[in-house]
């Protein structure tokens, strides 16, 4: 029993970030249809900056948080404005190439810049964790779930509450209407992109300190991203962020209960079972015909 | 024109073939492949760190055979796949007659039916999963122990543990898999109770999961096999949900002033099983070769932390080195049957091979020392 309770409470913690990763990703591949293989990359990016500032610059550790975040989204806004502005119109393969270029090239820049070597990143929670009763859990990760959850409803609200995301809704439906309509478009995707790579930084500055930081952090990343995203139903902030929670839950039960060899295949198989019965994903927005 | 530019290309082209075996003449190559970048990185770059002070070394004392030697290194990049093609290019690209590789066990088996393939000998410095030396690969000369003899080594002391009923939590690989085989054999063999065998893959990062199981199972003791990043990994989330075992760590790839700085206080306590002990090189076999490496290393300003894994890069070219000089050539045939004779003072101890695998295609094996340290108060005291 303690053991299950345990196992539910890392799921849940796990999920917050999972669902925090996939929401940034259902921003960009689900709602702008790219096909965003440097998700992973802005993620490892948050890592490292926050490595950056809170190791050598001694910045503060919450400031270096917000500070990576700000990063991130402006890294993502470069992206967009000097790569995928230009393939406006363009095919999704062209698309699809230029980013995995841009994924292999990113990760070997942090290759050069910060080498192949684990970094470690302090952060200013106590060491000893929380214990109730029998289950325990770090400070830290409460942090991380709790910030991880604000964000999550922050960019939900965003999306349904706000004028951006009224326009970013409008824009990816009917470009050229929302276009007539007075929406100026360009800078929606520039928006929309950068919230995406903010929230994939988010996610790598929030783990990296319970992690280590290293290149190649952001592959497994980007995929339970892709896997999250598919799995909740493109597009769909909500879905994304149960998604997350559903991997997470999967993951730690089935490593738990099954075989811990193959924790990272039960999610995948959970996918494959879910998308056999409902192949738009759990919480598919409805595609408008016509 | 195109008739102009294709005689370029093809006077590029003999210039190249013609320079190719001048330039090879001066040097003798040995290929190197480790995992440079990736989830063991510090690991493979320690590594290679050592053995650039072995090709110095070397080099300062006039070389081999009257030539200098030159190490090729390419980074396999922790992964197999990619383990295989560094080998391919190092024999067929770099025409290498000896190489030294590949650090994990997974990598080198991946490596070996290249060496059966092209006649290559390799030199292993770092894997310890009993399937390399006993599936009949002639061309594996390995320097480093196997999980039964760390395993063997490590029963000798297993009383001043006290362990009552032992788990293990292992990286999913040939190396992680075979260690928990040959420990919890010892144990048993000891009368010594063994509760859950959990894996990780080597990349996860995320060990929760295995944790509250370990925590469940009620043991005291937690055998661990990794490489030092997700040793680290481990050692923070076990603290983080109380899990209460004795940690000790095998396979010697913990490095454990590492720990200590990336894991701080959840570091304490734990022990490591290590092939070379670098706070006490005078309690080595050959003190006086212990002292010149960690004095070397330490006049370079490496990472101190290195140490416990760059000795195995200094032994292994050390001990190609005099292979190719006992061959009298740098002929791939010629140094596989003289590295069978070789004597060489290691940073670990002597190093010489016995044979072991199904007879007529033997794979040679050295008989390496094991160390036991303890960190404490974030220091690393022996035991």
């Amino acid at each position: 029993m303690d053991q299950l309770l345990q196992h539910i409470l890392n799921a849940l913690i796990l999920g917050g970030t999972y669902a925090l990763l996939g929401i940034g990703l259902t921003l960009i591949f689900g709602i702008m249809r790219v096909v965003n293989f440097t998700h992973g990359e802005l993620y490892t990016f948050g890592a490292y900056m926050m490595f950056m500032f809170v190791m050598p610059l001694q910045t503060n550790f919450f400031l270096a948080l917000i500070l990576a975040v700000v990063l991130g989204m402006a890294l993502g806004a470069i992206i967009e404005v000097v790569l995928l502005k230009p393939l406006r119109g363009a095919d999704i393969d062209t698309t699809m190439l230029i980013m995995i270029g841009a994924w292999i090239a990113m990760q070997n820049m942090e290759q050069f810049v910060w080498s192949g070597i684990a970094k470690s990143i302090d952060n200013p929670f106590p060491v000893e964790p929380l214990v109730i009763g029998a289950i325990s859990v770090s400070w830290i990760r409460i942090f991380v779930f709790v910030v991880a959850c604000a964000l999550i409803v922050g960019t939900s609200a965003l999306i349904r509450w706000t004028k951006l995301g009224k326009a970013m809704r409008a824009t990816f439906q009917d470009t050229e209407t929302a276009a007539l309509m007075g929406i100026r478009i360009n800078s929606v995707y520039i928006a929309t992109f950068a919230i995406g790579s903010g929230l994939a930084a988010a996610a790598g500055a929030l783990l990296g300190p319970i992690f280590v930081v290293y290149p190649t952090m952001g592959d497994l990343a980007a995929l339970k991203s892709f896997a999250i995203v598919i799995l909740g139903g493109l597009g769909s902030v909500g879905g994304a962020a149960i998604g997350g929670f559903i991997l997470a839950m999967m993951e730690e039960l089935g490593a738990g209960y099954i075989s811990s060899g193959y924790r990272d295949a039960m999610g995948f198989l959970l996918i494959i079972v879910i998308l056999l019965f409902r192949p738009t994903g759990l919480f598919a927005q409805k595609e408008r015909i016509g | 024109m195109a008739f102009t530019l294709k005689s370029y290309a093809l006077a590029a082209l003999a210039l190249v073939a013609v320079s190719w075996p001048a330039q090879a003449q001066d040097t003798i190559n040995i290929g190197v492949s480790e995992p440079l970048t990736g989830a063991v990185a510090a690991s493979g770059n320690y590594v290679v760190q050592g053995a650039k002070i072995a090709e110095d070394e070397i080099n300062a004392a006039g070389g081999v055979l009257g030539k200098k030697i030159k190490l090729i290194i390419e980074d396999n990049k922790s992964n197999p796949k990619e383990a295989v093609a560094t080998a391919e290019k190092l024999i067929v690209g770099d025409k290498v007659p000896v190489m030294m590789g590949a650090w994990s066990s997974t990598y080198t088996l991946a490596v070996m039916p290249k060496l059966m393939e092209y006649g290559v000998p390799m030199v292993v410095e770092t894997s310890s999963s009993g399937k390399i030396t006993t599936s009949g690969n002639p061309w594996i000369f390995r320097i480093s122990p196997t999980s039964e003899m760390e395993a063997k080594s490590f029963g000798t002391k297993v009383g001043q543990f006290g362990i009552k009923k032992a788990d293990f939590l292992v990286v999913n690989n040939d190396w992680g898999r075979g260690a928990a085989k040959e420990f919890a054999k010892m144990l048993k063999g000891k009368g010594i109770e063994v509760g859950v065998i959990e894996t990780m893959d080597a990349k996860a990062t995320d060990l929760s999961a295995q944790l509250a199981k370990v925590k469940a199972s009620g043991g005291d003791t937690l055998f661990i096999t990794s490489g030092v990043e997700q040793i680290t990994l481990v050692l923070k989330q076990a603290k983080e949900q109380q899990v209460k075992h004795k940690v000790i760590t095998t396979g010697g790839s913990s490095s454990p002033n590492q720990l200590i700085s990336q894991a701080g206080a959840a570091a304490n306590g734990s022990n490591h099983l290590l092939f070379f002990a670098p706070w006490f090189p005078e309690t080595a076999p050959n003190p006086e070769v212990a002292k010149k490496f960690v004095a070397e290393w330490k006049k370079r300003d490496l990472n101190f932390a290195g140490l416990t894994e760059g000795f195995r890069g200094y032994d292994g070219i050390k001990t190609i080195v005099a292979g190719i000089k006992a061959a009298g050539k740098a002929d791939p045939k010629a140094i596989q049957k003289a590295l069978w004779g070789v004597k060489v003072k290691g940073v670990n101890g002597n190093i010489a091979f016995i044979k072991q695998g199904p007879a007529g295609k033997e794979s040679a094996q050295n008989v390496p020392n094991v160390y036991i340290v303890t960190i404490k108060d974030g220091k690393v005291s022996k035991l």
